[in-house]
């Protein structure tokens, strides 16, 4: 890149957009999250979530189908003639704020949002591109990048490495899918997980709702997608809309946290008055209150930004992943610090929130990672 | 109303404007003055006061038009209190009478209003307030003291809340004034500040005589109206639109850009930090904006003010030492009397002690969070125990 399309470039992103994002939601998106949290509240409830967990099966077929397939929900970002239903990310973001309020085991970040976007960048729309495409939308397969999951899209240039001899750690979701998709020096190939030569190895996550797994592949067949060039692209769009959208993952989750809190400090007494009167506990909860609001208007920014291709998506990526990282994590702290012993133990929801919190601050790059990309792109140079 | 109007006959109404009062040839006040009466002043207000009953989003459309035109504005950070605080008091309790004599002079900005709440013995308690009113015939007595009020001493009017029974709880014996500040035992004296200038005066009242007629509101019924007046200043405070780095975090952003010398690593950490809260603080706000256009207002405008205290407070506390040797000096502190706050006319110094007031005046932070709390999440008030205690009675 040239020094002059390099300033022209960071110019554009100090400036705002020409177009004023819509920061709201729409009736249809309210609808679609109501589907969504009726089928979570049905389905993973947090006992039911737990109890998953411990029998060492923590996706219900069942539950998955119904999302994918019933409400629609892979499909979303898949054009309708390719199978899908032909929305945008606004639509996937929603569906993130319900999961990660639930904190529901979905590879639906993984799949339906990353995976799904990688293809849809390579823009070969039929083939074996196609043809994924279509049986991930229809919730027939699900896919996941052969990447670390704390890879961030600034370093997917990186990624376009190696050959299919590998292995992989810390893939998320790995254990879930059908298919692998795998960035090499050659280009992007889709691999089977049943095929010959392919080792999933489950990891012990620290987020037991969003299992790792270890990937080796020995003499595994791939069929060949696209060449290291796209490829690259498309591996670097799909991980901008991962971390995009992740940060409204994070946001349902932090409301959760705020819900559940509020919800418990009004019910809980001690000193004879309900333990949500006092100042100091209040003081808390309306910080926090703030942080959810500002963390809904960047969660939207960026799901809008993705959503209409806007110049301005890689900075709204960045912005909502800095933030939202960052009040997931405290809000989650400060659920398990408001509840006393009872957000201690693992009858209570709230570590689920805690563990999720923390690996999503983690996954699609750090919030420092993200603020490294926001002082690049607004020219805020380091020493 | 028979027929709404809508944006096609706004615009019309506007332009009629524009060509019977040509900006280019019009004097500014006359302009003002015959754009209050075609109704483009408040589009929502009444037809007669400023307004034409018309949708309260419908007034971008004249804004546009008019800033496309050329044509002057009335200022409306001169004329604040008036326009944020006393106006929409005025048009929900006043008398037609009042309605008709204040909101023209109020909106053209011929006359500046102050606000008298705020005392020494009161702070965030403001309904502790000991300012006496007692009633003399057809007027009114007032003796007291006020203090934190900006524009006094360029005030022509008032809005006052005072005590008028002593023997009743603190909310109910309050009643509701608009006292001339020009009337005989209205003192003003200029209040200094931490940052040397004197842009708050205390207000000394001092057997102030206000006629009956100049009530806003039933006797004893002041904290209801006071109420209204406080409501439409937060929401004045959260409605404003800025571009991306618009505020504090622009003038350090260029600072630094402009100046590779002050750079390093812990600073730079903190500067991208910021920057990132900023402009959601910035998101935020046109969230609200947006919802509120949609006619969806959200409880989000009680916490933008808390934000932008905090990010202020930060911002110009970092801005001084990335300063470093230059961050050890001062402008000027030679006592001024501003009539407005003025962020970006001044020092980096200036910018961090100012920003102290951030999160006092206009509610303290601690208020608002127990305002939130309370109102917005629903989490138990605190027990008290002034509610059923005359206010002669109250500990001071």
């Amino acid at each position: 890149m040239t020094a002059r399309s390099e300033s022209a470039r960071t110019e554009s992103a100090r400036t705002e957009p020409g177009r004023t994002p819509d920061l709201l939601y729409s009736e249809a998106e309210e609808d679609l999250r109501s589907a969504v949290r009726s089928l979570l509240a049905h389905r993973a409830d947090a006992p039911t979530v737990i109890a998953g967990l411990e029998s060492g099966t923590p996706y219900d077929p069942r539950l998955w189908e119904s999302l994918a397939t019933g409400i629609g929900a892979a499909g979303l970002l898949v054009p309708e003639k390719l199978g899908g239903q032909g929305a945008t990310h606004r639509e996937a973001a929603v569906v993130l704020e319900e999961l990660g309020r639930s904190a529901a085991p979905a590879p639906y970040l993984t799949s339906s949002v990353v995976a799904t976007e990688v293809l849809l960048a390579l823009g070969a729309h039929d083939g074996p591109v196609g043809e994924l495409l279509g049986d991930l939308a229809a919730g027939r397969k699900v896919a996941v990048l052969a990447l670390p999951f704390a890879m961030s899209a600034a370093d997917a240039a990186a990624a376009m490495t190696g050959t299919l001899e590998r292995t992989v750690t810390g893939v998320a979701e790995a254990a879930a899918a059908d298919v692998l998709l795998v960035p090499t020096e050659e280009g992007l190939f889709a691999v089977e997980t049943t095929g010959e030569g392919v080792a999933v190895q489950p990891l012990v996550p620290l987020d037991l709702t969003r299992p790792l797994a270890g990937v080796t592949l020995t003499g595994a067949a791939g069929t060949l997608l696209a060449e290291p060039g796209p490829a690259a692209e498309a591996v670097s769009k799909g991980l901008l809309a991962g971390a995009g959208l992740l940060a409204s993952e994070q946001l349902g989750l932090a409301e959760w946290c705020l819900t559940e809190t509020v919800r418990h400090t009004r019910e809980r007494h001690q000193f004879n008055r309900p333990i949500g009167s006092f100042q100091a506990l209040k003081h808390r909860m309306a910080q926090l209150w703030l942080e959810v609001v500002s963390a809904r208007a960047a969660a939207r920014n960026a799901a809008d930004a993705l959503a209409s291709g806007s110049p301005d998506t890689p900075l709204a990526v960045a912005v909502a992943q800095a933030y939202c990282s960052k009040v997931a994590v405290h809000a989650a702290e400060e659920c398990v610090q408001l509840h006393g012993g009872i957000g201690m133990t693992w009858e209570h929801p709230a570590h689920l929130y805690l563990k999720r919190a923390k690996a999503d601050s983690i996954a699609y790059g750090t919030a420092g990672r993200h603020r490294e990309a926001v002082a690049e792109l607004v020219e805020l140079p380091a020493p | 109303m028979s027929t709404a109007i809508d944006a096609a006959g706004i615009r019309r109404r506007t332009q009629e404007l524009l060509a019977a009062h040509p900006p280019a040839a019009t004097d500014r006040t006359d302009f003002l003055k015959a754009r209050f009466d075609a109704g483009l002043a408040w589009v929502h207000y009444p037809a007669g006061l400023g307004g034409l009953g018309a949708s309260r989003s419908l007034q971008a459309v004249v804004d546009a038009e008019l800033t496309a035109a050329q044509a002057p504005d009335n200022d409306p950070r001169r004329i604040g209190i008036g326009l944020g605080m006393a106006a929409p008091t005025i048009l929900d309790y006043g008398t037609d009478e009042q309605k008709q004599r204040f909101l023209r002079p109020l909106w053209v900005g011929e006359e500046v209003w102050c606000q008298l709440f705020s005392e020494p013995g009161a702070g965030s308690d403001l309904a502790a307030l000991g300012t006496r009113a007692v009633r003399d015939g057809d007027e009114w007595v007032v003796d007291g003291q006020k203090v934190w009020t900006s524009s006094a001493h360029v005030a022509r009017w008032a809005i006052l809340i005072a005590r008028t029974d002593p023997d009743v709880p603190k909310h109910r014996g309050i009643s509701y004034f608009i006292c001339d500040m020009t009337d005989p035992g209205v003192e003003v004296r200029p209040l200094r500040q931490i940052t040397g200038e004197a842009e708050f005066n205390e207000v000394f009242l001092t057997g102030v005589r206000i006629p009956d007629s100049r009530r806003l509101g039933p006797v004893g019924d002041g904290w209801k109206v006071a109420r209204t007046t406080l409501m439409n200043e937060r929401v004045s405070i959260g409605g404003a639109r800025i571009p991306r780095e618009g505020g504090m975090i622009g003038t350090v952003a260029r600072t630094w850009r402009e100046r590779p010398e002050l750079r390093t690593h812990d600073l730079h950490q903190r500067l991208v930090t910021l920057w990132v809260e900023a402009e959601v603080a910035r998101l935020t706000g046109e969230r609200l904006r947006q919802q509120l256009v949609a006619g969806q207002p959200g409880p989000e405008g009680s916490g933008m003010k808390l934000a932008f205290a905090r990010l202020n407070q930060e911002i110009s506390g970092l801005e001084v030492e990335l300063l470093g040797d230059e961050g050890l000096l001062y402008d000027d502190w030679t006592m001024r009397r501003p009539e407005l706050v003025d962020f970006t006319g001044r020092d980096a110094g200036y910018r961090y002690l100012r920003s102290k007031g951030n999160s006092i005046e206009g509610g303290t932070s601690e208020v608002l969070l127990n305002i939130v709390a309370e109102r917005v999440l629903g989490l138990p008030v605190e027990p008290r125990n002034d509610k059923d205690v005359a206010w002669k009675d109250l500990a001071r």
